[in-house]
């Protein structure tokens, strides 16, 4: 983009500043918007964080709502523009989002993140909050930013309204993947109506999705059927009590045999001697 | 019809839908609730209903079924037709998007011109809204100054392979009989011609032996240059389900200069480099020939083939005059191969058989014989594959610098041990790589000769099968003959016989078809350029964005004297550099046609109302012809080459026409078709117009007009042209290819059925062409034989050897296919210091050509907006950039900007990046070279040489 183009560096900040003070103006003026207000100094479950964000509240507790990471993903140069419009990823909460007020935030459908290898929005911020520890891998030795290790969230498909699952020829999904045979990738099976054409449908590895979004930005359904939501939200947890004995490499230095919480008052004895079971 | 109206019934909104919402409205109004609008439009859609109807889709040559619901004058929903052969009920994302591609905001709705602020026509004005009147009174005008000053010779048509077939046959007709000029020529040059010629060439008529079904009878899948995946995904989810039936047996082999879809899936995966493909299967014609002969099927050989080979000094189809003053010092640098090219160490070895060494310098001096062609030994066509052994072959066409040699060795042999396999079934498939080509005609027979040698060809699951790209590049383009040499049927304008035999059916004088070949598409633009035609046409395309150099034609547009005319539903690049646009009706508009791939005709009826002011293509063509009085067009012309077209208006009298009547009169009215086809009921309405279920009367904006009451080109309103003009097109057009192998089914039988592969025989279509199993014609003329290669074109071509024919030898190659020996040759412009990037361009799945349609439909563009630069990472990093920065591409004739991506769908190998065309802001053809397959004249879109640097 030529430079006449450019925003002028503030203009983000200025405008969550804007933004800001007529929320606090608003919240003088009545009462009406406290509830919100109080729900959106609150950890919202879901919520896309940028690149490298701290869990949950840890996140919130670090975030100085300073909005230098909003303006750095504004300033990278490859933000596209639509109708003239620059298509900024990151926005800051302001009220009415339903999001801690001033935190950083994106909507993958709208705009999802573009996975700079670069990563501006994590290097411009001052406290941690994003954690370039968490978007980082070792590259000969050196600790370089490696965007592919962003975990913002998971795709998670709705296979009634997924038109691949229908047997459509589809998967646009697949291919805005930038992380394409590895986040999401296509399972193709027989297709018994037909009997000729197979499915070819998209699955996701939560092991390599960024949560990036571009898939349920290029989900061509009415409403998305791919869709980010967070991590913790999104995924199961089987436990650390059994390991998949058909994976020679499995990682198991995090296991820790914890000791089972005690209910209280049971014993063979409570048991043996109860006569319900029995008599009823 | 019948069976299918349960189909038919069930609606959109399914019937547990329907209750729940209808429940939900009777409850909101008992409680007094207000019901959401929404939820009152659904269940009122779910009381009247919607009438659903079987169509073909719009975009690709796979052809699918469809059904398509209009309510309210509007189509308001789309499905794959289940009983669709095709398709069986699926669709692609395009496909899903059918019933929103002629809803775009911006349609076209009247006639716009360029004005002064008089309102006078002024070609550096601005386009203002006109009436149909005043577009066509300065459309007529323009045409006759260009027409009376150059002749037929001055003005042009560019045609389409989307056209109707019967839109592309009233386009043919009015040129060919009545303009007596050959300068129409579709879109389909730029994406089958190479296909076609080689067909003619080796068959002697066109289009594929095989069809789909060929997909679920073979063992092996070998795609040259094809990425199924994107480009016809129905028919790759065929392939995958049939590799999926047996994945042991079934084999997928890909062949491409870089990574896609397709080459994701495939057992064995070819990376090579551009142009190599023409090595790739000499290696394997030598493994045949010399480490295997017993492969070779001698008796398939010996009964129904023959050996032949042409000139190798053909140009690369660039204009002839390299020194052209239009065109810069670094143009000219590629452009001067075109006379004389000097022979590299890899050319060398596959051209010792002429003789020739590095550094020589071959002199182009069969440009304009570039498709002579003459009979050879099978010891000459041996001695030709001497040099491609797999180490010259491996060398010359490794793809991929990173691979390790030997790897790609094994695959290569792999390759050929999978065609050579006794017993293994084996389908080609091929699209734009082949033909796309400098040598697309040379690279197609080759293939050819690789399955005839072995005997696998026209066979249930054996044979080399060329997919089109448009719906209807076979059905109109390529049968109707919407190009500048051909006739309906496979006839050509040169040949005498076939001029009589056209000019007989459409009862105009002898001696009124123009027997010299008219301009090319690429040629009318060069025409264009330098002043030669004046006026042109634009129907069903847009060349402004698909020819290759744009930035010529499109100076050529806007700073010659000339006038151009473009009809369509959306505004892109050549409606912008055009002097006048008239708003044209979308596919389910109109009544139509198409021919898909596998020779597949399916026919449509007009659903709904075009919007505004827009009328069908053939309304256009056809009311133009009115403006035309035979004595304006039927005199003497002296043609540029001293050819003379006779004055034919005396030998019109003594046919009852006199010279004062129209064009329209003589070839389209109904009179006219009453005498060319006088058993056919041609009225308005028939049976058949009327819907099966509902029994609804179908719209006819050109039959009867319609509920608009547009003013037509007279000022009054349009109230039709009182007959079935559709239907008598079909009629009339049928008649070229009845009892001579291209055999169609009445008007009224495609309408009962979902389609039909011609040639249709006593109502049976037609699976597998030249088989006598199969086909009646192989039946007929192979008198007993298995086998008939029947094709009527080139079969008396002389003897020679390979450096040339003997002259005055004629052999007679009756029912016999060729095998071609072709060399392997380097495109004219490689990478090199200063430009050192191979530039590919192709298609994505979300979008059809140039985008017109499928960029309008918002949630195709938002999965696909705009188109990206396809690099290796490595590459990437050595120009500093990283994903999405933008970079310039470009070549020795212009630069884009586009944005850069490593990852993702393409990957190319290091050295070659790949550009999308879809995307009119990344106009890559501005980049692309206007170098072409100097037989079949069709541009090669997937080589050149670029630079590129962040910008």
């Amino acid at each position: 983009m030529s430079k006449g183009r450019k925003p002028p560096v503030n203009e983000s900040r200025r405008k969550f500043l804007v933004r800001s003070m007529q929320a606090v103006g608003i919240s003088i003026l009545g009462g009406v918007v406290w509830g919100a207000f109080v729900k959106e100094n609150t950890y919202d479950p879901l919520a896309i964080r940028p690149p490298g964000a701290l869990p949950g509240d840890d996140f919130l507790k670090k975030c100085i709502k300073c909005g230098l990471c909003v303006e750095a993903c504004a300033n990278r140069p490859t933000v596209p523009y639509k109708n003239g419009k620059k298509m900024i990823t990151l926005r800051l909460a302001s009220p009415g989002d339903n999001k801690p007020l001033g935190t950083p935030y994106f909507i993958p459908r709208d705009v999802p993140c573009y996975m700079c290898e670069d990563i501006p929005c994590v290097v411009a911020c001052p406290t941690g909050a994003l954690e370039p520890d968490l978007v980082s891998s070792l590259v000969d030795g050196k600790k370089s930013l490696d965007i592919n290790k962003a975990r913002m969230g998971v795709a998670v498909i709705d296979h009634k309204n997924c038109i691949a699952f229908w047997g459509l020829q589809c998967d646009a999904c697949y291919r805005a993947c930038p992380l394409l045979d590895e986040a999401i990738y296509i399972v193709p099976s027989r297709n018994p109506r037909t009997g000729k054409h197979a499915f070819m449908v998209p699955q996701v590895d939560p092991d390599h999705c960024t949560g990036c979004g571009l898939c349920e930005h290029a989900c061509v359904t009415e409403k998305a059927a791919i869709f980010v939501l967070p991590r913790e939200v999104a995924l199961g947890k089987a436990g650390k009590h059994y390991l998949k004995g058909w994976e020679e490499h499995q990682e198991i230095n995090g296991y820790e045999p914890q000791e089972e919480k005690k209910e209280k008052g049971k014993s063979p004895e409570s048991y043996l001697n109860s006569e319900d079971l029995l008599n009823e | 019809m019948a069976k299918v109206s349960q189909e038919e019934r069930s609606l959109n909104l399914s019937r547990r839908d329907f209750l729940k919402s209808a429940a939900a409205v009777s409850a909101a109004t008992a409680v007094g609730m207000s019901v959401p609008k929404e939820a009152l439009a659904k269940a009122s859609e779910a009381e009247t209903g919607w009438r659903w109807d079987k169509a073909a889709c719009r975009f690709c040559g796979t052809g699918c079924g469809v059904l398509v619901a209009t309510k309210d004058d509007r189509v308001v929903a789309v499905k794959g037709d289940p009983k669709a052969p095709v398709n069986r009920g699926l669709n692609c994302i395009k496909g899903y998007f059918l019933a929103k591609i002629m809803y775009g905001e911006d349609r076209l709705t009247k006639p716009l011109l360029r004005v002064n602020e008089k309102g006078e026509f002024d070609k550096k004005g601005k386009f203002k809204p006109v009436s149909w009147q005043k577009a066509y009174e300065i459309m007529v005008k323009k045409f006759k100054e260009a027409y009376n000053e150059l002749g037929p010779e001055g003005v042009a048509i560019f045609s389409s392979g989307q056209y109707t077939i019967m839109e592309g046959y009233a386009a043919a007709k009015l040129m060919k009989a009545g303009f007596r000029s050959n300068n129409i020529d579709p879109n389909a040059r730029h994406c089958m011609a190479s296909a076609v010629a080689a067909f003619i060439q080796t068959f002697g008529i066109d289009e594929p032996a095989g069809c789909y079904d060929d997909i679920e009878l073979t063992d092996t899948f070998v795609l040259w240059g094809s990425n199924m995946a994107e480009m016809h995904p129905v028919l790759w989810a065929r392939v995958i389900d049939r590799k999926l039936s047996n994945p042991d047996k079934v084999k997928l082999v890909v062949l491409s200069t870089f990574t896609h879809r397709s080459v994701d899936l495939a057992d064995i995966p070819i990376i090579f480099k551009p142009n190599t493909d023409l090595a790739i299967q000499n290696y394997i014609l030598h493994e045949i020939v010399y480490n295997h002969p017993e492969a070779i099927d001698w008796d398939f050989v010996k009964n129904y083939c023959t050996f032949a080979t042409g000139y190798v000094d053909i140009g690369y189809g660039m204009r002839g005059n390299p020194e052209h003053p239009k065109y810069t010092e670094k143009e000219k640098q590629t452009m001067r191969k075109e006379v004389v090219k000097t022979i590299s160490e890899d050319e060398a070895v596959a051209l010792k058989y002429l003789n020739l060494k590095p550094g020589d310098k071959l002199k182009m001096k069969h440009r304009k014989q570039a498709g002579k062609h003459w009979v050879i030994s099978f010891e000459e066509f041996k001695k030709a594959l001497e040099p491609y052994t797999l180490d010259y072959v491996a060398r010359v066409a490794k793809g991929d610098p990173d691979e390790p040699l030997e790897e790609f060795k094994k695959k290569l042999k792999a390759l050929a041990d999978l065609y050579i396999e006794k017993g293994r079934e084996v389908v080609s498939f091929w699209t734009m790589g082949f033909n796309q080509h400098t040598r697309g005609t040379w690279v197609n027979e080759q293939n050819y000769a690789i399955h005839l040698l072995l005997g696998k060809h026209a066979q249930p699951g054996n044979g080399a099968f060329s997919l089109t790209g448009q719906p209807s590049a076979c059905g109109t383009a390529r049968e109707v003959g919407t190009f500048a040499h051909r006739l309906p049927a496979d006839m050509v304008v040169f040949n005498p016989k076939h001029r009589e035999i056209s000019e007989k059916i459409w009862r105009v004088p002898k001696g009124t078809i123009n027997p010299k070949v008219g301009a090319n598409i690429v040629q009318i633009m060069r025409d264009l350029e330098d002043g030669k035609i004046k006026w042109a046409w634009v129907n069903v395309c847009n060349p402004w964005q698909d020819t290759a150099n744009a930035n010529h034609w499109i100076k050529a547009a806007r700073e010659m004297d000339n006038f151009i005319v473009v009809s369509d539903s959306y505004p892109g690049i050549s409606a912008k550099v055009a002097d006048l646009i008239l708003p044209a009706a979308m596919i389910y508009e109109k009544w139509g046609a198409y021919g898909n791939s596998e020779r597949r005709t399916q026919h449509w009826k007009q659903q709904v109302t075009p919007p505004g002011e827009a009328m069908p293509d053939e309304w256009h063509l056809i009311e133009f012809s009115k403006f035309f009085k035979l004595k304006e067009v039927w005199k003497e012309w002296k043609l540029s080459d001293g050819t003379v077209l006779p004055n034919v208006l005396e030998e019109a009298k003594k046919m009852g026409y006199d010279p004062e009547m129209t064009l329209y009169d003589v070839l389209f009215s109904e009179e006219a078709f009453k005498k060319t086809i006088p058993n056919v009921d041609i009225s308005w309405p028939q049976p058949v117009a009327y819907h099966p279920i509902t029994k609804e009367k179908h719209l006819n904006t050109s039959a009867e007009g319609d509920k608009r009451g547009v003013k037509g080109v007279d000022g009054k309103e349009w109230k039709g042209y009182g007959f079935f003009i559709q239907k008598a097109l079909w009629e009339e057009y049928r008649l070229f290819g009845l009892g001579h192998g291209h055999d169609l089914a009445d008007f009224d039988t495609y309408h009962k059925v979902r389609g039909l592969r011609w040639p249709v025989v006593d109502g049976k279509e037609t699976l597998w062409r030249f088989n006598a199993k199969y086909d009646p014609y192989a039946r007929k003329y192979g008198k007993g034989k298995d086998f008939a290669f029947y094709g009527p074109a080139l079969k008396k071509i002389p003897e020679g050897d390979l450096y040339g024919p003997k002259k005055g030898t004629k052999v007679d190659l009756t029912n016999r296919a060729k095998i071609f020996f072709r060399p392997y040759m380097e495109p004219p412009e490689m990478p090199d210091k200063e430009y050192p990037f191979w530039l590919a361009t192709g298609r994505v799945l979300e979008h059809w050509h140039s985008g017109t349609m499928t960029m309008r439909v918002p949630e195709l563009y938002r999965a696909m907006p705009q188109a990206f630069c396809y690099m290796h990472p490595e590459d990437a990093k050595k120009l500093g950039v990283k994903d999405n920065d933008l970079v310039w591409v470009e070549s020795r004739r212009g630069k884009i900007k586009a944005r850069v991506k490593t990852r993702g769908r393409n990957r190319p190998p290091r050295g070659l990046v790949f550009v999308p065309w879809f995307d009119e802001r990344v106009y890559i053809n501005k980049v692309t070279l206007d170098q072409r397959c100097p037989i079949s004249k069709q541009t090669d879109y997937k080589k050149c040489a670029v630079k590129i640097y962040p910008a």
